[in-house]
């Protein structure tokens, strides 16, 4: 079994060692390396950016095939955002734009074998997260002082219920950091561990024999059924993260809702 | 092998958790099991060997995600709204000016269309119209005539036919005339055969007072 | 008994949350089939709706999951 162990593949590597303070010995300080999980964000942007400038280089009136795919991913996001909130919105877009790009091909860079995943690891899917709601709480404190407060005060509520309800939508303002940063990262680490471990039923029954490597076919197809799977979940949850920030950050711009 | 890792880990005081955990961060493959392959994904993570803490929530390995996480980030999001995005946006812009431009010269034309597919229209119906005028005329026209034409001829007849009743009662009245003298005649004729000669004035006057009888 | 075993028995049991994703992802997309056949013009509209109800469903089986990493790893 010791090929096949489904966590391995979340260990991060140091590859060029960067060290901030400490005293020099192992495990003291601050480890700034550069590991192989920020190779992949390195690689993770300059497939985006390769990708939407190339597909703009030729500007052309009549789309090649490559220019109209970068158009749709462009529109498709632009129209979740104006959708979600509403033409006001639309001075997210670049940031909406680039949250569902960095996903989407984190996830997909992730479903390559050994690849590492950026999104398999909860700090980058928390340190999204929270950038989003810094950006729904700043700029809603920023556009409409403390009316942006009205979030928390639903409309049309009589008064006496509003002790009640008010607490509850603070709690669930709270909770959504949480619940996009969880989703992301466990959709993706399940996926990705459950790959492994159906992936390891296909080596382990070859110790039987030749019996034992026919008997490998039935997880072997099983593992070809999540490889799609995943690749489902890794779009979707890239379009997930992204609808949710639109709405959330329809809350910055329209608050009393 | 989670087991024993975990095992491991749980033995290990607090403090040297972090420390632990830096250096499977740190490990390098020869550290590993040296019977796993060396490869990223099908190497051993060290089962026993100290990697004893579930990678993602490995807090030595935070920092170093998190400035890398903000440094790509920070660069995507400044390529894609100064220089990509616009001009992705510039070129779906510049299409929908030129299909806006092209379906107002479309509609313009096709206006120019209907127009003239109007007057087309109105050609034949002025046409049509007036050929009705005209036939309308040139029957007036012609009952007229045939009118003025029966009552010429009505007249001509009804004229025709008086002069020939005058003829016929003038040749009615002389024939009547006539009668008495034929009838004096007879008289006379058969009276002489009977009686001899009588003079003719009696006999007129006779034939004349039997005939008013 | 052991606190490791009962940690693992703990996982063991978080696990049953997924048992309560299930019925709802399975109520999402029946649900959906349904409607698409009464209405099969409006479905393809709808199509994005399902995906997201789909992942908001099942990210709390995968939660349930979370918790049983966490108790295996972590606490």
């Amino acid at each position: 079994m010791a090929g096949t162990d489904p966590i391995h593949q979340f260990v991060i590597e140091d590859m060029i060692p960067i060290h901030v303070g400490g005293d020099g010995t192992a495990g003291s300080g601050l480890n700034l390396s550069f590991t192989n999980s920020s190779l992949f964000m390195v690689l993770t942007v300059l497939a985006i950016t390769t990708f939407v400038l190339l597909a703009s280089s030729r500007k052309q009136l009549v789309p090649s095939r490559l220019q109209l795919t970068g158009e749709l991913a462009y529109e498709f996001v632009a129209n979740m955002l104006r959708s979600s909130a509403g033409t006001e919105g639309m001075k997210f877009f670049p940031f909406v734009f680039s949250l569902f790009a960095f996903v989407l091909t984190a996830n997909l860079f992730g479903m390559i074998p050994y690849f590492f995943t950026v999104t398999s690891h909860i700090i980058v899917t928390v340190a999204l997260a929270l950038l989003v709601m810094s950006v729904v709480v700043i700029y809603g404190f920023f556009r409409h002082g403390f009316k942006f407060l009205k979030l928390f005060v639903p409309s049309g509520v009589p008064a006496y219920v509003l002790p009640i309800v008010v607490p509850i939508e603070i709690i669930s303002f709270l909770s959504r950091p949480i619940s996009l940063s969880v989703r992301l990262f466990g959709n993706i680490s399940a996926g990705h561990i459950t790959l492994k471990v159906f992936a390891g039923f296909i080596v382990s029954p070859g110790a039987a024999g030749f019996l034992g490597w026919l008997g490998a076919i039935l997880p072997l197809f099983m593992t070809v059924a999540l490889t799609a799977l995943e690749f489902l979940v890794a779009a979707v949850q890239a379009y997930v993260f992204a609808v949710l920030t639109s709405m959330y950050l329809n809350d910055a711009v329209h608050p009393s809702h | 092998m989670v087991t024993q890792a975990y095992a491991q880990e749980a033995a290990a005081p607090a403090e040297e958790h972090v420390d632990g955990a830096v250096d499977a961060t740190h490990a390098d493959p020869a550290h590993a099991d040296p019977t796993a392959d060396t490869h990223a994904t099908t190497e051993a993570h060290g089962g026993e060997h100290g990697s004893d803490i579930f990678p993602p929530f490995d807090p030595a390995t935070f920092p170093s995600q998190l400035l890398w996480l903000a440094i790509s980030f920070a660069a995507l999001y400044l390529l894609m709204s100064k220089v990509a995005l616009p001009r992705v946006g510039s070129i779906l812009a510049d299409r929908k000016a030129k299909i806006d431009a092209d379906s107002a010269a479309a509609d313009a034309s096709r206006q120019k269309t209907d127009a003239a597919i109007a007057a087309y229209e109105a050609a034949p119906a002025d046409a049509k119209s007036k050929a009705q005028g005209i036939a309308a005329q040139t029957s007036d026209a012609i009952k007229t005539e045939l009118a003025s034409k029966r009552r010429a001829v009505e007249a001509d007849l009804s004229a025709k036919v008086a002069t020939a009743e005058a003829r016929i009662a003038t040749t009615k009245a002389e024939a009547m005339t006539h009668v008495d003298e034929i009838a004096a005649e007879t008289a006379q004729t058969v009276v002489t055969q009977l009686v001899g000669d009588i003079p003719s004035d009696s006999v007129k006057a006779a034939v004349a007072k039997a005939s008013k009888e | 008994m052991d606190a490791e075993a009962a940690k693992f028995i703990g996982a063991g049991i978080a696990t049953l949350g997924m048992a309560g994703a299930a019925p709802g992802v399975s109520n999402i997309f029946s649900n959906f089939l349904s409607g698409a056949l009464r209405n099969p013009s409006a479905a393809p509209s709808q199509t994005g709706n399902l995906i997201f109800g789909m992942a908001m469903t099942e990210a709390l089986g995968i939660f349930s999951f979370l918790v049983a990493l966490i108790l295996l790893f972590v606490a």
